[in-house]
């Protein structure tokens, strides 16, 4: 990402913006300088970590008393784990239910982060690539191997649809396999382009909050894109989920 | 020369680049008519049987993410034209 930084960098010098919109984006060490190694602590780590205290303070927290009548964080947290266990159960069946605590860390993170994301001045770790790629791969990968322990070489049947005509299998198995390998990289451009875009329209729009004589229609309008982002943080990690199940009731029905 | 202007070579790949980010960006409006059907026609199947509407929201939300895919990939094309190219 450090050319990309640069590159912003020289794009805002030469616009005519007070700031640049994807300035927001941009990575830099907690504690000064300008060197990033593997192991310096960054505005990302920070956020990603307030992400893992937040989910386990939901969590664990709220759910620790077990009362009866719920509160409110505990509410929260049953509904969390009830939603996403309906979701695993609904699309993957009984089986699937073995995968739930993966599916679950999946969402509570990304729910989390996109909306730690919203607050001002907050990073949106979810926002770059080499977040949700992570992950994406981590499922494509552990999705497929799976299929592979599960059925053998039988789990190539997923790419030879067999209540297909005969002469239009193998086009089909063609497609299928292009689709099969272009899930992780559209899988995690999806998380991080929609979160980029969002918080970028954001900026752009502040960026015209300045002049004054227009100001109070892009204030109404970031109001309003921001009630939208709020839904798209929640939706995306929907959408994310969803498919993680979706492929995963591949692996473990790859019969269709 | 007075009055003439040298465009080196890559000046003229970046503008191509520009140029070539700014159509990808045409994609969207695909992307954006998928989605569009997809909901408009999840909708008019919800209104005809409302009963039968919350067991698909689900697959709405699959046919969604697979149509804003493609339109994704389109901006990604935009990001690999400004910054990798």
């Amino acid at each position: 990402m450090a050319s990309d930084a640069q590159a912003v960098e020289q794009m805002a010098e030469e616009g005519g913006l007070v700031f640049h919109p994807m300035e927001q984006f941009e990575i830099k060490p907690l504690f000064g300088g300008t060197e990033i190694a593997w192991y310096t602590p960054t505005n990302a780590t920070l956020w990603m970590g307030v992400a893992i205290l937040a989910i386990i303070g939901l969590l664990i927290l709220g759910t620790s008393k077990r009362s009866i009548i719920p509160s409110r964080l505990q509410s929260v947290a049953e509904l969390a784990y009830g939603f996403i266990y309906k979701m695993v159960e609904d699309i993957c069946g009984k089986e699937g239910v073995k995968y739930f605590p993966y599916v679950m860390t999946l969402f509570m993170f990304i729910v989390t982060a996109n909306f730690l994301g919203l607050l001002p001045l907050a990073f949106t770790t979810t926002s770059h690539i080499a977040v949700t790629a992570v992950m994406a791969m981590l499922v494509f990968l552990s999705v497929t191997v799976l299929g592979f322990v599960l059925h053998g070489a039988s789990f190539l049947g997923l790419f030879w649809i067999s209540s297909a005509p005969l002469a239009l299998r193998p086009i089909l198995a063609l497609i299928e396999v292009i689709s099969y390998f272009v899930r992780p990289i559209s899988h995690s451009i999806r998380l991080a382009g929609n979160m980029m875009a969002g918080h970028a329209v954001i900026k752009v729009f502040a960026a015209f909050a300045a002049i004054e004589l227009l100001s109070p229609v892009p204030i109404l309008a970031i109001t309003a894109i921001y009630a939208l982002e709020v839904l798209v943080a929640f939706i995306q990690a929907y959408v994310f989920t969803i498919l993680t199940c979706v492929y995963l009731k591949d692996a473990l029905h790859p019969n269709h | 020369m007075e009055g003439e202007i040298a465009i080196t070579g890559a000046e003229l790949m970046k503008m191509g680049a520009y140029i070539g980010a700014g159509l990808a960006s045409a994609g969207m409006g695909g992307a954006a008519v998928g989605i569009g059907h997809v909901v408009g026609n999840y909708l008019s199947g919800a209104l005809r049987n409302p009963s039968a509407a919350a067991g698909q929201t689900a697959t709405m939300f699959i046919g969604i993410a697979f149509s804003e895919a493609l339109g994704i990939f389109s901006f990604l094309v935009a990001l690999l034209l400004m910054f990798a190219v």
